[in-house]
């Protein structure tokens, strides 16, 4: 039965087939859309993929942003910048101090 | 006296839209019943031919000449009728989901009797619109093309840009799957 039916819609479908007429004009339409079609400019052309690494740099700037915010935060902070600046500049001579015991 | 097609082609290649208008107005007609496949209303058809123009105005360097313009334009048209589709995918599952009166009564003449259900009827045509319609994008284009156009899965395949095997695997899926509509559609209750 399934098959009868199936079978059947399709003969349904291909007795009748869409028909080819055009609305009235329909050529000139065309004609009209691309004679008023702007023709694309250098400019135009070359603006619009900059806007878009426009935006991908400024969304990864703000997402790096965020990361480096977030990690300085779950770090310790420092007390006193100058100490830990002075820490760094003379850590491989304390290296050496150590080493030297 | 006419002009070819590669004459008009070549002059619309240099940006004369006027040579454009006759070989619009030549395919028109086979682009439109192409388009009225795929799209109820007839706003949407109209949509459908002009955007196919459209892109063939554009994409005319693209045309290299070794088959007829009219096989390069139907692929176009077939092209832009399944991303028509694709584009209108959310409309298909709402559509049309329950039987009218006519088409119940075309079913049921039909569980009486095959040869009294007729398939001149407008119910056997409004019930394969709705069946079609509910179909996916590529299930309805492979039915279409198959079934009821009756074209090949070569040339379904050169119109698709689809390998002949991904035709022979869709079209396997598009029967079993307009089967299930019909069995949906129908609620089991004369198949």
């Amino acid at each position: 039965m399934s098959e009868e039916v199936y079978a059947k819609l399709l003969a349904a479908a291909r007795k009748h087939p869409p028909g080819e007429q055009v609305p009235y004009a329909f050529e000139k339409r065309i004609v009209a859309r691309l004679e008023a079609r702007p023709a694309p400019s250098v400019w135009g052309l070359w603006c619009r993929p900059l806007w878009h690494a426009a935006i991908s740099c400024v969304a990864i700037t703000v997402l790096c942003g965020l990361w480096a915010y977030g990690s300085r935060a779950h770090t310790e902070p420092a007390d006193n910048f100058s100490q830990d600046f002075e820490a760094a500049v003379f850590a491989p001579m304390n290296q050496q101090i150590e080493d030297s015991w | 006296m006419d002009r070819t097609d590669a004459e008009l082609i070549s002059a619309a290649r240099k940006g004369d839209p006027a040579s454009f208008e006759p070989l619009v107005a030549k395919y028109q007609g086979r682009v439109f019943a192409t388009a009225r496949r795929y799209a109820r209303r007839e706003s949407e058809v109209e949509d459908i031919v002009q955007e196919v123009f459209i892109k063939a105005w554009q994409k005319l360097d693209g045309f290299r000449g070794e088959a007829p313009f009219e096989h390069w334009l139907m692929r176009l048209a077939v092209r832009t009728c399944y991303d028509f589709l694709r584009g209108h995918q959310r409309n298909r599952e709402t559509a049309f989901a329950e039987l009218a009166e006519s088409e119940t009564n075309w079913l049921e003449r039909f569980a009486a009797g095959p040869g009294s259900a007729s398939e001149d009827a407008d119910a056997a045509r409004q019930l394969v619109a709705k069946v079609l319609s509910r179909l996916s994008p590529p299930a309805r284009l492979v039915i279409t093309m198959l079934e009821i156009e009756e074209k090949t899965v070569k040339e379904i395949a050169a119109l698709t840009g689809w390998s002949a095997t991904l035709v022979k695997v869709r079209a396997f899926r598009a029967r079993a799957e307009m089967r299930k509509i019909l069995s949906q559609m129908t609620r089991d209750k004369y198949l």
